[in-house]
């Protein structure tokens, strides 16, 4: 009864999963051809569109400094966010996992910014906090550890790094999954090594770490990923600016195709941006079998 | 003796280590709360006690701009979050029992077609997206933001399956000795077995809805259509700004609707984020 297929089940499988497949061809494949059509035409929505091969591909790559300059502010934001993001989800996740009173509360209560890490309000905050004459500066003044007030939104040396702080503040989803992970570890790997007379560091490098691998691999995957697509937070806080100090990969995109009209360009860049993510994704998963640790690999399956 | 009290100090120094983080952490949120009722001239001080306890702020926020108050936004936020997210919870289930529960020719490859759509950006399909709605017509209206949505989003979906997944197969089959047709267990046996999963899926397509503001601000021009993210944006343009505790209490009663949720709800997605992330 378990493993019957016939035309009938075919059909009603189909049919279940027809709604995804309508989304995947009407709003994901289709639409991703198309931008690659579009990406070999000068198409503006004003004037008509004429096919230009390569031509917006190369301009990017050879004439378009302000590319270069967003693909090396995102590259900065997104890897000095992941690992600060990453280690702080850890650091929590380790400290929560020690089975002492109100972790459970704890828990919940340090995921809460990364729920409303990407609201506009928040953004619309990190400005005033972060603004010459905000909050931080305040601080920063009365500890004592600043003289004048810097506005650091304001100051193309220091915006990105309001950005990141921003990133790093939304460590919540990747801290639960470190947690459920660090939870999957067997006790009995640890009661080993007590035996052995391990300290806590030792098992924490040669136990923990090992161990959490996957999990570690699942988290940089899908943070690099998101990362690379910060949108909203510099729109609103920075505006891209102080002189492109800013300006991230998708703020551009959206910049060429909404402010300058420039569809097919911008639809080459977006091509780029696929094309980017896949090679990183690509190798992030090429390296996973020198640092990721599969538990059953020693066994065989 | 002397190992409880050594005990009993560590955990001391553990929950004072811990708090004091939190509180740094949650700094900006309680930061906003107090500037929302302070005075004008007190509103970006840093100092957490607001200095008089102005309910005006909410008041004049809630004027909004022209003769649109936040009602309006509110509403309009309401609408496309709730009619979205029962669109793409239903639909994400169904789809779910199907990759889950039914054997059929092509599961495999489109499973796996569907788990690499996982990492996929939909910011890369934005332009021929625009152009495709901007055909149709659908430019300043709710469509663009609603009709999408009503297609099941890969990461619930992955969620239900292993939930489907989870549920013993005796199940289906007991339903079909009673005469369940391969529909009817999907109603009578799936939907109600995977709850939990449904609203781990519910609450997080309301707040990525709710919170999205990079859809309204391709697609809506009227103000009368803003949801409460773009109206938010707009209202607390730092070249218009005037009234400071006014825009902080906007943005405090904008995530209003996450925090209540939060608070009643926040078991399913604490428990559904560990699930998305481990079982893959």
């Amino acid at each position: 009864m378990r493993n019957y297929v016939n035309e009938r089940t075919t059909l009603a499988g189909y049919i279940f999963i027809s709604p995804w497949l309508f989304g995947f061809f009407a709003f994901m494949l289709i639409p991703v051809l198309m931008s690659l059509y579009y990406s070999f035409t000068s198409y503006n929505l004003i004037s008509q569109s004429f096919f230009i091969g390569l031509d917006n591909y190369k301009e990017i790559l050879v004439d378009d400094s302000r590319f270069w300059n967003s693909l090396k502010v995102t590259f900065l934001y997104t890897f000095t966010a992941l690992p600060l993001r990453l280690s702080f989800a850890l650091l929590l996740a380790v400290l929560f996992n020690q089975g002492r009173k109100f972790v459970g509360f704890y828990r919940t209560l340090f995921y809460v910014p990364s729920l409303i890490g990407g609201s506009v309000a928040i953004s619309v905050v990190w400005r005033q906090l972060f603004g010459y004459s905000g909050a931080m500066n305040d601080i920063l003044i009365g500890m004592g550890l600043l003289e004048n007030p810097i506005g650091f939104i304001g100051n193309p040396q220091t915006s990105i790094w309001t950005l990141v702080l921003l990133a790093a503040w939304q460590f919540g989803s990747p801290m639960l999954i470190f947690l459920a992970g660090l939870k999957q570890i067997p006790i009995r790997l640890y009661e080993s090594a007590a035996i052995d007379g391990a300290n806590w560091w030792q098992k924490f490098f040669h136990i923990t770490i090992p161990m959490l691998t996957p999990v570690i691999f699942f988290n940089v995957v899908m943070q690099t990923i998101r990362l690379f697509m910060m949108f909203t937070q510099a729109y609103i806080i920075t505006e891209g600016g102080p002189i492109d100090s800013t300006m991230v990969y998708v703020l551009y995109l959206f910049k060429q195709a909404f402010q300058y009209s420039s569809m097919g360009y911008a639809s080459a860049l977006a091509w780029i941006l696929l094309v980017i993510l896949s090679i990183m994704t690509f190798l992030i998963f090429k390296s996973s079998k020198y640092w990721v640790f599969y538990e059953n690999e020693e066994g065989g399956i | 003796m002397k190992v409880s009290t050594t005990n009993r100090l560590k955990s001391i120094i553990y929950h004072v280590c811990i708090l004091t983080l939190g509180l740094m952490m949650f700094y900006p949120v309680l930061w906003m709360i107090a500037s929302s009722f302070k005075t004008h001239a007190n509103a970006l001080s840093p100092t957490l006690i607001p200095d008089q306890f102005l309910i005006e702020n909410y008041i004049q926020g809630w004027q909004g701009f022209g003769d649109l108050t936040f009602a309006t936004f509110f509403k309009n936020s309401f609408i496309i979050a709730t009619t979205a997210t029962i669109g793409q919870v239903m639909l994400s289930a169904m789809t779910a029992y199907g990759f889950g529960r039914i054997e059929f020719k092509g599961r495999n490859f489109w499973f796996s077609i569907m788990i690499i759509t996982l990492l996929f950006p939909r910011q890369v399909v934005m332009i021929p997206q625009y152009l495709m709605f901007n055909q149709l017509g659908w430019i300043n209206s709710f469509k663009p933001l609603i009709l999408p949505k009503f297609t099941p989003l890969p990461f619930f979906v992955f969620l239900m399956v292993q939930f489907v997944r989870g549920l013993p197969i005796e199940l289906d089959e007991a339903a079909r000795i009673d005469g369940c047709g391969v529909y009817s267990i999907f109603f009578k046996i799936i939907l109600p077995n995977i709850k939990p999963a449904l609203i781990t899926a519910a609450i997080f397509s309301f707040y990525w809805t709710w919170q999205d503001f990079f859809t309204p601000l391709l697609y809506i021009q009227s103000t009368e259509l803003y949801p409460v993210s773009l109206a938010l944006s707009l209202f607390a343009d730092p070249q218009a700004v005037t009234n400071w505790g006014a825009m902080f209490g906007m943005a405090t009663l904008s995530l209003m609707p996450i925090f209540i949720i939060f608070i009643f709800f926040q078991r399913y997605l604490v428990e559904g984020i560990a699930t998305s992330g481990l079982k893959g």
